[in-house]
């Protein structure tokens, strides 16, 4: 969504060309104030001494960064090695993100080439069908989703009942309970931008390739996937960008046990840690490690544009 | 719907695809469904069935936890339509900008900025605007929460405008401008009527957006201050409860029933 | 969009009016879930016209947390456990309480009214005492209960069926209990081992949830948990078949107090509040409802009789000593930290 809106522009004119300093101010000054801002605020802090439990004391410090990237043993006084602590952190959210992020993709895009295949007048409906779900609060899906699957929950009294297993399946609290739960999360977010892409198709390319005796799946991955590509790549970013930095589903549904960037996050603003320097320094490293992976997607669409001519 | 197979029809259909949407649809709604039917169970127990009652509707309203969440949903309610106001109101100006300025150097730049809280995650915004707050000794209140709601929404609001801005042809203001209307007649009179459906469908995107937002609400709020989602937060976290799921199946209602309007009014919307 | 707006506006003169009219006597209590009745805070409000807003939290350390974020100076009162009254005396988070303001000062059991962790009770007052221990769910296992092996090295049975308290205080004290050393140590080697064992004992555990620690031992979800226990004995009644044990090891003794937050904005209502709890017939209120123990005289008469004869309240004859969890200095509490992260990363 990011990429196209900023390429798109065909529509571009520039009927309000002088006032258009005007125009941009409101939004340059809000978001400068609320988020730059504080970004920048935060920038800051993770250069300061922290104040036990809780809180900075305004003393540069490079500490926070340190106890990130070097393992100093139990009691900090070893020579710097790697630390695996937060690395091991941070790859396990890329993993669990990623692997709902593929999970997204494997359902919602054969759900959104189903809707945008449909006759037009239905299409608004099934797009419905597909949003209503998220109109309910996230705490409250979360939530629901978990009383679903524990092991006596619903599901499981469902697939004993009808004789499929013996004793109930163990979903909550693993991985793959909090792969679930950012399925569920974010799949609207998957399914709209592969929708729309698939909506604007022009479907004589496809017809063409079947001329040619292309078999189906061949058009499928040779002529309608490069087409649609931005449409799938957009809803890969909004899936997976907020499963990295959640914490209710490893929260809620994980257990708790293993820390995700985001539980990671807020255990330094509202749990047992208080080590402000710190979160701010983890959210300094997670907020940059999303940018560049934005920037290189961005860069890699200008390019692709340029080869289009 | 699916029945209609003409030949020009068939190259677009794949095998399995069907099955998979409505596997989709499945997920989507299992959990719901229970959560709804078990909304009506008599037990206070969770997991025994004591027959269809009405009685955890009637503790959303009454039961002791009715005041709170009263005023949670009324706190909800005020912050996100002012910061879906305000923002659809930036947003709706800085399109105007950002797709009728012409190209200027500070176009991309621009963009970057107004997306940069749909590029970052909601954490990181949660944490600066904290941060932010505590260190320039703003007390953290409703204020702190509409301040943060607007900034987050301002994205959300700017991308259903600008896409209906870039679909909307400019002749209708070139033609009033050659009539002498000044520019600021033909953006009030003629852009803004014209992008209107784009206008509420932002605003309402940001207003589900602040409605539904926890994240950097539960960093921002100050004490005592509750919203719809921080609420039900302070409830659920002790596990599921009869009344967060009579709560639950009234949002899903409203959110069925808006959807049908807005479905019939876009239908009636000629102007698509 | 016209509509929108004025009906904007006129929520927002309401939410106004709301707040304006309930200004004039208010107290923000800051607690734990599910331990305050709503009938005790209608009853004050009954008798003084101060309408009560209630925010909670689930483990001490996010309270101190939250306080420090800068959410200190809009509650009036917190109900912190014995060592985090230290903790926030130290951190300067506290108001003191002068001589003569509380009326009913008096009433505080003479065991409590001089604590180490409150020296002559110039910011606290008692709310309730007890212990932290663990249930273990009976149809699940049968055999020996009263070691804290249960937790750390479970039987087959148990394994990855238990649930730990998400707090670093707790879990680390039960720890040190169930090596065999003290406290806050600052011998290395114990140190090494205390976080050699947490780690190992990971593994066991199928989640940390304070929240849910007695939901998920009534749903069968977890056939251990770390527990309260007026909090045990809550699930037993709601017809989890669990024993709550007192481990010969020992177990963790607590006294939650309502303390007196510095800047309290509404100070005398706080004051006003701590009186009425101090009086028997509101704390045995909470008493029956929350099932731990007060620490106020004259509560008897009010008690439910079957809270005595509780198995939870009872411990047996070869239960380890109750200890009090202590405040480590700045040095031990960052190895401690380690500990939790590596524990839970």
């Amino acid at each position: 969504m990011a990429g196209g809106a900023a390429s798109g522009g065909s529509a571009t004119t520039d009927t309000y060309k002088e006032a258009r300093t005007w125009l941009l101010m409101p939004a340059w000054v809000t978001l400068s104030i609320l988020v730059l801002a504080p970004v920048a605020m935060m920038l800051v802090y993770s250069f300061l001494t922290k104040e036990f439990r809780g809180g900075v004391i305004w003393e540069f410090s490079l500490a926070a960064y340190d106890q990130f990237f070097c393992d100093r043993g139990l009691f900090g006084d070893e020579p710097c090695t790697i630390e695996w602590t937060y690395l091991q952190i941070f790859w396990r959210s890329i993993w669990q993100a990623g692997t709902a992020t593929l999970l997204s993709l494997a359902i919602g895009f054969p759900t959104a080439y189903f809707i945008a295949t449909r006759p037009e007048h239905t299409r608004p409906m099934w797009v419905f069908l597909i949003t209503i779900p998220y109109w309910v609060n996230l705490l409250i899906r979360t939530v629901s989703m978990k009383f679903l699957l524990r092991d006596q929950g619903p599901l499981n009294d469902f697939l004993i009942n009808i004789g499929l297993i013996d004793s109930p399946i163990h979903i909550v609290n693993t991985n793959f309970a909090v792969q679930l739960g950012l399925f569920y999360s974010y799949l609207p977010f998957m399914v709209l931008p592969i929708y729309a892409a698939v909506e604007r198709y022009n479907f004589s390319l496809s017809e063409a390739a079947a001329d040619l005796y292309a078999t189906k799946w061949v058009t499928l991955r040779r002529v309608l996937l490069p087409a649609v590509k931005p449409g799938v790549i957009a809803g890969c970013i909004l899936v997976f960008v907020p499963s990295m930095g959640s914490f209710l589903a490893p929260d809620l549904l994980g257990g708790a046990k293993n820390f995700m960037i985001g539980s990671l996050i807020e255990e330094q603003f509202k749990g047992n840690a208080g080590n402000w320097p710190f979160g701010a320094a983890a959210s300094m490293i997670l907020m940059t490690m999303v940018l560049v992976l934005l920037l290189l997607y961005a860069r890699q669409q200008a390019r692709a544009e340029k080869a289009e001519g | 719907m699916a029945t209609s197979k003409s030949a020009k029809f068939d190259i677009k259909t794949y095998g399995g695809f069907k099955a998979i949407t409505m596997l989709c649809l499945l997920v989507l709604y299992a959990p719901l469904v229970v959560v709804t039917i078990y909304s009506f169970n008599a037990s206070v127990s969770l997991t025994n069935w004591e027959g269809i009652s009405l009685r955890w509707y009637v503790d959303v309203f009454t039961g002791p936890e009715s005041e709170k969440f009263k005023i949670a949903a009324l706190n909800s309610f005020v912050i996100a339509i002012i910061a879906a106001t305000v923002s659809t109101m930036i947003a709706t100006l800085a399109a105007t900008a950002m797709i009728r300025g012409g190209k200027f150097k500070l176009r991309t730049v621009s963009f970057g900025l107004i997306s940069l809280p749909l590029m970052v995650p909601e954490i990181v915004t949660a944490v600066a605007t904290l941060i932010f707050f505590n260190s320039i000794g703003f007390d953290r209140g409703l204020m702190t929460i509409i301040l943060a709601h607007t900034a987050f929404c301002i994205p959300f609001a700017y991308l259903p405008i600008s896409a209906r801005m870039q679909g909307v042809e400019d002749t209708y203001e070139q033609a009033a401008l050659d009539l002498y209307a000044t520019k600021r007649q033909a953006f009030t009179k003629i852009l803004v009527p014209l992008m209107m459906p784009g206008i509420i469908s932002g605003f309402i995107l940001a207003f589900i957006v602040s409605l539904d937002d926890f994240i950097i609400t539960n960093f921002v709020k100050g004490a005592g201050v509750e919203t719809l989602p921080t609420a039900i937060f302070g409830s659920v976290k002790q596990g599921m409860k009869p009344n967060i799921m009579a709560i639950s199946t009234m949002l899903l209602g409203v959110s069925v029933l808006m959807v049908t309007i807005s479905y019939f009014v876009s239908k009636s919307d000629n102007t698509k | 969009m016209k509509t929108l707006l004025k009906s904007g506006a006129a929520a927002l003169a309401l939410t106004v009016a709301a707040s304006a009219a309930s200004a004039e006597g208010k107290l923000v209590l800051y607690h734990w879930f599910e331990y305050m009745p709503q009938e005790v805070l209608d009853k004050f409000t009954a008798e003084t016209g101060i309408e009560v807003t209630m925010d909670t939290y689930d483990s001490n350390e996010a309270m101190l947390a939250s306080l420090k974020a800068g959410a200190i100076g809009t509650y009036d009162l917190a109900v912190p456990g014995d060592y985090m009254v230290s903790i926030m005396a130290g951190e300067g988070l506290l108001d003191t309480i002068a001589d003569g303001e509380l009326k009913n000062k008096g009433n505080i059991q003479a065991n409590w009214a001089d604590p180490s962790f409150d020296p002559g009770r110039k910011h606290s007052i008692p709310y309730q005492w007890g212990s932290t221990s663990f249930a273990v769910n009976r149809d699940v296992y049968g055999g020996d209960i009263q070691t804290t092996d249960i937790l750390f090295n479970p039987p087959k049975e148990l394994s990855g069926r238990i649930n730990m308290l998400d707090s670093q205080g707790e879990v680390l004290a039960m720890a040190a209990l169930h090596l065999g050393i003290p406290q806050c140590s600052t011998d290395r080697e114990q140190l090494k081992a205390l976080n050699a064992m947490l780690v190992g004992a990971k593994q066991h555990w199928s989640s940390f949830n304070s929240d849910t620690a007695k939901e998920v031992l009534v749903s069968g979800d977890a056939a251990v948990g770390q527990i309260y226990d007026g909090f045990a004995a809550k699930a037993r009644e709601e017809g989890a078949n669990i024993e709550y044990a007192y481990p010969t090891q020992g177990y963790v003794a607590w006294m939650d107090n309502v303390v007196l937050l510095k800047d309290a904005p509404n100070r005398d209502s706080a004051i006003k509040f701590m009186d009425f709890l101090l009086e028997p017939e509101n704390i045995a209120a909470v008493t029956n409802y929350a099932q731990y123990n007060a620490g106020v005289t004259g509560v008897e008469t009010f008690l439910d009789p079957s809270l005595a004869t509780q198995p939870e309240k009872n411990p047996h004859a070869k239960a380890g000593p109750g200890v009090f969890i202590e405040v480590c200095s700045e040095e031990v509490q960052e190895v401690y930290d380690q500990i939790w992260t590596n524990v839970k990363k």
